[in-house]
């Protein structure tokens, strides 16, 4: 009745990936101080290891064994469930992925490096990020301060205006692979060339919104921090303040992730043909997964790059340029892909 | 029992439970929250039915979008115990008897339709619920209704636009 091996090999790979997710997270951290003490010529951290290496440790160990306060007048049970939330919906997009290219055995069987390849990919990651608001709501609300439900609100309205264009910016995408699967989005580059050079308008939108939607400077805005003390997680200490920044770091990874599946090949090694290298199935799996790290660390790098660069926008500015700049731009992107489809389609 | 009748079990619960809850909660951002779980109980219950597409929409737009609204509202007028209005008596045994009388109706309905023993539901077969047959099915066979629903969408949101323009 339940396929046993399939259990076996899905609960490897999930642990794998959200094992993945966590480590990368922490080293994002790390490098985050690393990119901002660059840009700013200081040294960053330096003391923990060589080069400061064991600093997200440490950073870890301080959070876990601060003193843990729930204040008073909080509703318990959400208080504790809004970073719950935020941590599980940043893991979750993760499972559509195709983090590698299938792993053939002797046998001949493929073994998919993606947990679930179900029809709807992309818009399960979708989903999943319109759910993600309620991580940052709840907390807000149930710590009982004006502060914090202010940014709480802020933040809600801020990732609802920007799920739109970031959606019509994908739609484009989408009429040209023709299919919502993640594995059928990046064999379609692997074909025909990746999505960038197609839609360049697209991806522009779509990285703004990544970065409006993960709360990263310049849109973080709920985190305000001389305007609105520190945020939504403002009444949180110990760990669970810990789950909200950990997840902002895995909602960075994964959009990073994501934007490389959709514009940038995903695991595809560009310029040339893996088949002709005769390698083994194995160390192509490796190679591919590879490749598909270092795009996202290019991305993960991007995302820094520009926190330590750009300052944040006015709350009436975000707002104009998510409804009256990025909304008709996306719209006009996609007239535009579907006109040009039409053309050369007859 | 198969396991998709023990998933439907336990989605079922869920979703009843979480509906009672929705009633029965006396805060109003809890009533939000148990309507949340009901959604995602429903989306499960699609997903058994092998509807990808309308599970993953129920999410987006329901328990993503309209929910996000609603809780917006109730936060921010922030009702509690001693702010929320008393209701009569009268009308609490009123509101009693007209839900009686629409579950009256109800379960009538339902016994004269008599499906249980002709059609039983069909489970996680058929691609009649992916995205690729459905959009098919909407711009071919209904493609003038499709198209009516969307100008009134769009007559909906211009109007919320000129509400919101008067000052």
């Amino acid at each position: 009745m339940i396929d046993w091996w399939f259990l076996l090999e899905k609960t490897i790979l999930i642990a794998g990936i959200i094992g993945l997710s966590f480590f990368i997270a922490m080293y994002t951290t790390y490098a985050e101080r690393k990119v901002a003490a660059w840009l700013q010529d200081r040294r960053g951290p330096n003391r923990a290891g060589p080069f400061g290496i064991f600093q997200p440790l440490a950073d870890g160990g301080k959070l876990f064994f601060k003193e843990e306060i729930i204040p008073l007048a909080s509703n318990r049970f959400l208080f504790v469930l809004g970073p719950a939330l935020a941590m599980i919906t940043a893991l979750i997009t993760s499972s559509v992925i195709p983090w590698a290219a299938p792993f053939t055995t002797k046998g001949g069987t493929q073994i998919p490096m993606q947990v679930a390849d179900v029809n709807m990919g992309i818009l399960l990651v979708f989903s999943f990020v319109s759910v993600g608001v309620y991580g940052i709501m709840i907390g807000g609300w149930a710590s009982n301060n004006k502060f914090s439900l202010m940014a709480a609100v802020r933040g809600a309205s801020q990732m609802v205006s920007y799920e739109l264009p970031m959606g019509m910016s994908l739609i484009a995408v989408l009429m040209m692979t023709g299919s919502l699967q993640m594995s059928t989005i990046v064999s379609y580059q692997a074909e025909h060339g990746w999505n960038i050079w197609y839609q360049p308008l697209g991806f522009l939108i779509f990285f703004i919104c990544a970065l409006a939607e993960c709360n990263r400077t310049p849109f973080d805005l709920p985190e305000a921090e001389n305007e609105l003390n520190f945020g939504y997680h403002q009444e949180y200490s110990s760990m669970k303040l810990g789950f909200y920044l950990f997840a902002e770091y895995i909602n960075m990874f994964i959009s990073s992730a994501i934007m490389a599946t959709l514009f940038f090949g995903g695991y595809d090694i560009p310029f040339v043909k893996e088949e002709l290298w005769g390698l083994s199935p194995f160390w192509l799996t490796v190679i591919s997964f590879g490749v598909f790290m270092a795009k996202i660390s290019f991305f993960l790098f991007v995302f820094l790059w520009i926190r330590w660069t750009i300052p944040r926008f006015r709350y009436d500015q975000l707002m104009n340029l998510g409804w009256k700049k990025l909304i008709p731009l996306a719209l006009i992107n996609m007239v535009i892909t579907a006109a040009v489809i039409l053309y050369f389609k007859k | 029992m198969e396991i998709i009748e023990i998933l439907f079990g336990i989605l079922a619960f869920l979703a009843i439970f979480s509906a009672l809850m929705v009633v029965v909660s006396k805060n109003p951002v809890h009533s939000v929250l148990w309507l949340i779980v009901t959604f995602f109980a429903i989306s499960g219950h699609y997903i058994l039915l092998n509807a990808q597409f309308l599970a993953i929409v129920n999410i987006i737009v329901y328990a993503g979008a309209i929910m996000v609204l609603f809780l917006f509202v109730i936060m921010l007028i922030n009702l509690n115990r001693e702010t929320a209005p008393q209701k009569n008596r009268w009308l609490k045994m009123a509101g009693g008897v007209a839900g009686g009388c629409l579950l009256l109706v109800l379960v009538a309905a339902f016994k004269e339709v008599g499906m249980a023993e002709k059609q039983k539901a069909v489970v996680n077969v058929g691609d009649i619920g992916l995205i690729k047959s459905l959009g098919k099915e909407l711009f071919t066979k209904y493609l003038v209704p499709f198209e009516i629903s969307s100008v009134l969408f769009l007559s909906a949101m211009v109007g919320a636009v000129v509400i919101g323009k008067k000052e």
